[in-house]
């Protein structure tokens, strides 16, 4: 119950993990456009260098990476055999009019490996950055949009107190969960539609209780003085620092670098 | 001393599914009192706390607070002089971390950075809380949540403290940490509660309510030892012989 699939974030107190989370997202966005804009084979070893690197800086252990790339895996096994017999060209192997093909195998690896690092360098910011800094960088970066009076502030507000209320919740379906099975409510029983019938009786208590702690909740904010983010202090600023500017520096560079190498 | 900070003449609620809450409720709160609200439930002990901050409001200003009546104009000011703690701590507390949690009220009166650390560390000094700042409200137990649902209102430096059930879901250490944490502090404070063990150690003038009107008001030690009231209202077991 508790796995979140895609790189949920490991604290620590690594380099990356005190890097200011915007730099952050445009880091990986540029690291994951990469693999498909190098073309060359020193290119290639040089940025799969540097990942491995940064998954090692960040004190990410290989089985947390073996698991979130496991996530991947039924479609990578896909795009393997897509990959496999449909590109034409000098068969290896052949079957009929089905064949294998030289430039098959080496392009089902290339896509394979693509998305490997796709992967690594996504899970490398989730990794890093608690989904609340994430909430920050995203206010900090769509800030501007404010001025099309699009909420922002509210919006990271909102997710902020999301994320906050995902482990309580958690919490309550399984405190149901128990108090329905004690109660004899078989969870597993039957096929598929009778299963998914089994659940009225915890969701529905689920979403009274939620409904009534979002009341709650509203209420409590209500008595604190809550008037809308505008009325608020500016507290958390976001400050660039040496660092940032040169984990930016670095990234940029690398990306330079791999695109130029043959 | 005898400042009226609390004033209520002739207040009556009515949800609006018909239910009467509220009927023809008065009384007054001096600067300084500690109060006790007590009363089965149902009697409207919740929901005369909700009119003092303004949560639920009557039409006719029949709530006073400070002197003001409790009403659009004046709410910014009364929820920063009222400060409400809700029963179930996890319900208040939402944000990612204490510091956070403690500074919201602060940061909605829009102080400014300084103020609101500075008031932040106050408050959490005030709940033997300091040092939790960058905790997860969620990780805490339910007695630490108690306290910084106690400090997020602390923060926006109330005169008066409201508090719903504070001790009901604390171990006996807990409540009496928290029962010797309310009594430090230096603030009006009104408290509804089952637990008479706690209105007796800390509340001088207890408010006996039952199906939305005030039963009786007087000092504590009257109405605590008071049997056959009591019993009269549920809160103690029923005296044999009595109807």
């Amino acid at each position: 119950m508790n796995a979140i699939p895609f790189g949920m974030y490991v604290p620590g107190d690594s380099i990356l993990h005190r890097l200011d989370p915007r730099v952050k997202m445009g880091a990986t966005l540029l690291l994951m456009v990469l693999p498909f804009a190098v073309h060359g084979l020193a290119g290639h070893i040089v940025l799969s260098t540097f990942l491995l690197a940064l998954v090692l800086i960040a004190g990410v252990s290989l089985s947390d990476l073996g698991r979130t790339l496991r996530t991947v895996f039924w479609i990578a096994f896909l795009m393997f055999f897509l990959y496999l017999f449909t590109t034409p060209g000098e068969p290896l192997v052949a079957v009929g009019r089905i064949a294998v093909t030289r430039q098959g195998v080496l392009s089902a690896g290339i896509q394979i490996y693509r998305l490997c690092l796709l992967v690594i360098s996504a899970s490398l910011l989730t990794f890093t950055t608690s989904p609340v800094q994430l909430a920050h960088g995203l206010e900090a970066m769509l800030f501007p949009l404010e001025r099309i009076r699009l909420p922002v502030r509210e919006l990271a507000m909102v997710l902020t107190i999301a994320l906050r209320f995902v482990p309580t919740l958690q919490e309550e379906i399984d405190k149901i969960a128990k108090a329905q099975r004690a109660r004899g409510v078989d969870l597993s029983a039957g096929g598929p539609l009778r299963r998914a019938r089994n659940l009225v009786p915890i969701f529905v208590p689920v979403f009274v209780s939620a409904f009534r702690r979002a009341d709650e909740l509203a209420m409590a904010m209500d008595a604190r003085g809550f008037r809308g983010a505008a009325h608020r202090t500016h507290m958390r600023k976001l400050y660039l620092g040496l660092q940032d500017l040169l984990a930016a520096l670095v990234v940029l560079g690398l990306a330079l670098v791999t695109i130029w190498l043959k | 001393m005898d400042e009226k900070i609390i004033q209520i003449e002739g207040l009556s609620f009515t949800y609006p599914d018909g239910h009467r809450a509220l009927n023809n409720i008065s009384l007054t709160v001096n600067r300084g009192e500690s109060v006790a609200f007590i009363g089965p439930n149902g009697a409207g002990k919740s929901t005369l706390l909700l009119h003092l901050n303004g949560i639920l409001r009557s039409p006719n200003g029949a709530v006073k607070v400070l002197g003001h009546p409790v009403a659009e104009n004046y709410l910014r000011l009364i929820r920063s002089k009222v400060g409400l703690v809700f029963q179930d701590p996890e319900d208040q507390l939402f944000s990612p971390t204490v510091f956070d949690d403690v500074a919201f009220g602060p940061i909605n009166m829009g102080c400014p950075e300084a103020e609101i650390r500075q008031r932040v560390n106050q408050a959490l000094q005030q709940v033997q809380m300091g040092g939790y700042e960058k905790r997860s409200p969620h990780h805490l137990s339910v007695g630490e949540k108690k306290r910084i649902a106690i400090a997020t209102v602390l923060s926006m430096n109330p005169e008066v403290l409201v508090l719903d059930e504070p001790t009901s879901n604390l171990d006996p250490r807990g409540r009496w940490e928290l029962i010797e944490l309310l009594r430090g502090l230096p603030l009006t404070k009104l408290i509804a509660t089952h637990d008479l063990e706690m209105v007796r150690n800390l509340c001088e003038r207890t408010i006996l309510l039952d199906r939305g009107r005030i039963v009786a008001d007087g000092p504590t030690p009257a109405i605590l030892t008071d049997k056959l009231l009591l019993a009269e209202h549920g809160l103690a077991p029923p005296i044999v012989g009595q109807a």
